[in-house]
């Protein structure tokens, strides 16, 4: 598992490959707390090289998404979602909390 | 029977979903499939570790594949507290942000990707939970 973060002017961009489960969600918390701390909270979480999600993953974005919706100060926003995942944040009504792109550029574009 | 037992750590995930992986396809159940019993027993093995063993490096994990005419079965057996499945909060489904709290999806989701779900505890102490898989 490796998580990648670059920097933009208008967003950040955070990208995980592997699993997010309870053994590696931790890690990822992480690096959006890291963003959130040096007051970064327009976030893009690019999914592409993630092959499986749990609900701790689900958690974490979710915890995310509320520390940066406050104050309306920023948004997490999903690109590149892999179809499996994607319909199981739906059976749990969870999909519809994030906007989600096709692709990096439409979302870093979207801030 | 394909049988393993693993280390009731999170670092089992991953290998536990593996050896999911590989029954999952030898019995014929296509990707979707596989992935959604993948994700049920991810689901299950966390709740394992969290809440019947109470932690990690507590017990361990026996898991169990049965290939079937008609799809999969995969047996947990665990030696922690039980618990009783009926008192695990409902999901909640179309709240707002705010109030969306972190509480019951696994279980929820497990019902909801397995054809058959069936909880068995024991007077000594342990649960059995075997899920099934339709092709």
């Amino acid at each position: 598992m490796t998580i990648e973060t670059t920097e933009y002017k208008r967003c950040s961009l955070v990208k995980m490959d592997g699993r997010v489960d309870s053994n590696t969600g931790d890690s990822l918390m992480d690096a959006f707390k890291m963003f959130q701390d040096q007051g970064v909270y327009k976030i893009v979480f690019d999914m592409t090289d993630v092959d499986f999600m749990s609900s701790k993953g689900w958690w974490v974005l979710i915890q995310t998404q509320k520390a940066c919706k406050r104050y309306n100060r920023g948004e997490v926003v999903l690109a590149n979602v892999p179809k499996k995942i994607l319909d199981s944040l739906d059976l749990v009504g969870m999909s519809h909390y994030f906007k989600i792109f096709d692709d990096v550029v439409s979302a870093v574009g979207y801030f | 029977m394909p049988e393993k037992v693993f280390l009731g750590e999170y670092s089992s995930l991953e290998k536990i979903s593996e050896f999911i992986k590989e029954h999952a396809y030898a019995c014929g159940l296509d990707e979707r499939a596989t992935y959604a019993v993948q994700l049920a027993v991810d689901e299950a093995c966390s709740n394992i570790i969290e809440h019947a063993y109470g932690g990690e490096g507590i017990g361990e994990i026996e898991c169990i594949c049965n290939i079937l005419d008609d799809g999969l079965e995969v047996i947990l057996k665990d030696d922690g507290k039980p618990f009783d499945p009926e008192d695990v909060k409902e999901v909640q489904v179309g709240v707002p942000l705010e109030e969306l709290g972190e509480r019951g999806a696994g279980i929820y989701l497990i019902n909801q990707l397995m054809d058959e779900v069936n909880f068995k505890f024991s007077n000594k102490g342990g649960t059995t939970l075997t899920l099934k898989k339709n092709k």
